[in-house]
C-alpha cells in the first residue's frame, strides 16, 4: 500500500506558547490525505480550519506532532520549501496576485513556483498561447486581459487568476481557503464549478474550507468537520453521499 | 546656455540617485532613509581612495561596494532584526555619519590636483560642463540598460512581485527577505556611485553633502511620474532620469528668479511638495480641463 500524500500525526499547535495566555488551536490532529482526495472542510469560526492550513503550508510551526509528505517528515520545513509541492488560494482576491503586474506576468511567476529564480530572461512571449488557453478555461473573459494589470480586474477574475496560479504548476496538494467567500453568488458558483473541473480533470489532491454547507456536500469525496481544534467527523464515500445539509447543520448544533 | 548645460549635466549625474531610490521606494515599497548616509559614504570612500593614489575607476567601484554594505546592514536590520523599515534606514544613515568622518578623517577633503573621472584630456577638451553631460549620460545609459535587463529576468520579476505583494511572493516560494536585502544593496550601491561621481564633479567631499538627498531622489521620481504619466516599467526608469534633469532646470529657473542659493533645500522641498500635490490640485481645480480648454478651438 502506498503512503498517503500527506499525513498529520498527533499535530498540535498553540499561540502565546510558554505564557499564561497559551491557547491550543489544534489538538492532536490525526489525518491521512490520499492522492486524488478532494476534501471539503467545515467548522465554526475559531474551530481551527485556517490554522490547519497554516500548519500544512508551513506558515505556522507545530508545538507537537509530525507532518509527512509522501512519507517524508516535513514538520520543520520552511514555508518556501513547502511551495515546491503545495499551493494555496486565499479568501481575499487581493492576496493571491501582484496588482501592478499583468495577468501573464503573474502566471509566469506561478509557473516557477518553488523554483530558484535566476538571471535568465523570462521569455514571457513564449508562454502567452499556453496562458491564453488556460485563462479561457475559466469562462470569465480572463483570456482577453493577459496584458492587463491584475489590480484592474474584477474580484471574480482576480480570484480565478489566483486559482489558475495555484494549479498552473501541478501541486501535490492545493489548499483552497474559502476562495469564493468574497465573491457574489453567481461568480462564486462559476468559480467553484471551474475549480471542481480542474481538480477532477487533473486528479489533484485538494482541501477546501467553506462555510456553505451545500457546497461542502456537493463537492469533493470527503468532508471534515472541525471543532475546537479537533477533527469532529470525517465523512467519505457513501457516508458523505448520504449526508444532508440538515444532518450536517444538526451536527454543528449538537456538537 | 552654459547654465542650462550645467543643469543637464547635474541632472544626469544625480539621476543615479533617483534610479537607486526607485528600486526601493517604488518597486520594493520601502522608504529607505539609508541613502542620506550612503550618498556621502560613496563620496567619502571615493575621495579618500583618490587621495591615497587609487585610480578614479577603482575609487568609484569602492564607493559602490561601500553602498552595497550599507544596504546590506539596513536589509539585515529590517528582515532579521525586525526593525521597521524607516527606523532601520535612519539608524544606518546616522551611523554612516560617524563612519564617513572616520573614513575622511576630517569634515571636508578637496580633490585639487587629483586625477578623477573628469580629468581625462578628452573631457577637458570639451566645452564647459559637457564633461558632466557625457559622463552622466554614459553612466545612466549603462545602469538603465542593466536595470531593464535585470528586471525582465526571472529574478527581476520575483523582485518586483516581492514589492507588489510580499505574501503572494512568499506563497510562490520567493525568498522575500533575500529579495529585500539584495534590492537595498543594489539601490545603495548605485547611490554610493552617485556620491562618488558628484564628489569628483564638484572636486571635494563634504560630511554634510548627504543632507536633502532623499528629497532630490524623490523629486526625480515624482517629477518623472507627474510629467510623463502612465508608463511601462522600462519607460519609468528613463522617466526618472528625465525627471532629474527637469528638477535641475526648475531649480535653475528658481535661482534665476533671484532666490538665495542658501535656500536651495527649502526650494527643493517646495518644488517636490508642489509636484506631489499636483494630482490633488488637478482634481480640485480641474486643471486639466482648464488647460485643455485653452487649446480647444471654438467654432
Amino acid at each position: 500500500m502506498t503512503s498517503p500524500i500527506l499525513e498529520l500525526k498527533n499535530v498540535s499547535t498553540a499561540v502565546n506558547q510558554g505564557t499564561a495566555q497559551e491557547t491550543q488551536i489544534l489538538k492532536q490532529i490525526n489525518l491521512q490525505i490520499n492522492q486524488g482526495d478532494f476534501i471539503t472542510v467545515v467548522g465554526t469560526n475559531g474551530a481551527g480550519k485556517s490554522t490547519l492550513f497554516n500548519v500544512i503550508s508551513g506558515l505556522l510551526t507545530v508545538s507537537a506532532g509530525q507532518i509527512f509528505h509522501n512519507g517524508q517528515d516535513i514538520t520543520n520545513m520552511s514555508e518556501e520549501q513547502h511551495t515546491q509541492f503545495l499551493s494555496r488560494v486565499f479568501q481575499d482576491p487581493k492576496m493571491g496576485t501582484a496588482p501592478r503586474m499583468t495577468v501573464a506576468e503573474n502566471l509566469l511567476l506561478a509557473l516557477k513556483r518553488g523554483e530558484r529564480r535566476t538571471l535568465r530572461s523570462r521569455h514571457l512571449k513564449n508562454y502567452l498561447p499556453q496562458f491564453k488557453d488556460l485563462a479561457a478555461s475559466m469562462n470569465n473573459g480572463l483570456e482577453e486581459h493577459l496584458n492587463t494589470a491584475t489590480g484592474a480586474l474584477s474580484g471574480g477574475q482576480r480570484q480565478a487568476l489566483s486559482f489558475l496560479m495555484a494549479v498552473l504548476k501541478r501541486p501535490d496538494i492545493i489548499l483552497l481557503d474559502e476562495h469564493t467567500a468574497a465573491l457574489d453568488p453567481h461568480t462564486s458558483e462559476a468559480l467553484l464549478q471551474a475549480t471542481n473541473q480542474h481538480i477532477q480533470a487533473d486528479r489533484l489532491t485538494a482541501l477546501m474550507i467553506t462555510h456553505q454547507l451545500e457546497d461542502a456536500l456537493q463537492y469533493g469525496n470527503r468532508l471534515l468537520v472541525l471543532k475546537d481544534g479537533q477533527v469532529q467527523a470525517d465523512f467519505s464515500g457513501s457516508d458523505k453521499a448520504q449526508l444532508t445539509t440538515e444532518q450536517l447543520y444538526d451536527y454543528f448544533a449538537e456538537n | 546656455m552654459n547654465l542650462m548645460v550645467s543643469a543637464i549635466g547635474q541632472g544626469l549625474l544625480w539621476a543615479l540617485l533617483g534610479l537607486g531610490l526607485y528600486l526601493t521606494f517604488r518597486i520594493l515599497n520601502f522608504a529607505d532613509m539609508t541613502v542620506e548616509g550612503t550618498f556621502p559614504l560613496g563620496a567619502a570612500v571615493a575621495v579618500t581612495a583618490l587621495t591615497h593614489g587609487c585610480s578614479a575607476l577603482l575609487a568609484t567601484l569602492l564607493a559602490f561596494g561601500a553602498g552595497l554594505v550599507a544596504g546590506l546592514i539596513t536589509g539585515l536590520l529590517y528582515t532579521k532584526g525586525k526593525i521597521p523599515s524607516l527606523l532601520a534606514g535612519i539608524l544606518v544613515m546616522t551611523a554612516a555619519y560617524s563612519i564617513n568622518l572616520r573614513i575622511m578623517g576630517k569634515s571636508n577633503i578637496s580633490l585639487l590636483g587629483q586625477k578623477t573621472l573628469f580629468s581625462s584630456k578628452f573631457l577637458q577638451g570639451l566645452p564647459q560642463y559637457f564633461d558632466s553631460v557625457l559622463i552622466g549620460a554614459l553612466v545612466i545609459l549603462i545602469i538603465t540598460v542593466v536595470l531593464i535587463f535585470i528586471l525582465q529576468t526571472e529574478w527581476g520579476q520575483a523582485f518586483i512581485a516581492t514589492g507588489d505583494n510580499p505574501q503572494m511572493a512568499k506563497s510562490l516560494g520567493i525568498k522575500t527577505d533575500n529579495m529585500i536585502i539584495m534590492g537595498l544593496m543594489i539601490s545603495n550601491g548605485l547611490v554610493g556611485v552617485c556620491g562618488a561621481l558628484i564628489a569628483q564633479s564638484n572636486g571635494y567631499a563634504d560630511i554634510n553633502m548627504g543632507i536633502g538627498t532623499i528629497v532630490i531622489a524623490l523629486a526625480s521620481i515624482i517629477i518623472g511620474e507627474v510629467v510623463f504619466g502612465e508608463l511601462t516599467l522600462n519607460q519609468r526608469l528613463v522617466a526618472v532620469t528625465l525627471g532629474s534633469i527637469i528638477y535641475r532646470l526648475l531649480l535653475l529657473a528658481v535661482l534665476q528668479l533671484g532666490f538665495n542659493a542658501n535656500d536651495l533645500n527649502l526650494l527643493s522641498s517646495l518644488v517636490l511638495a508642489f509636484c506631489m500635490m499636483l494630482p490633488q490640485l488637478e482634481k480640485h481645480l480641474r486643471l486639466r480641463k482648464t488647460l485643455l480648454k485653452g487649446v480647444q478651438h471654438y467654432d
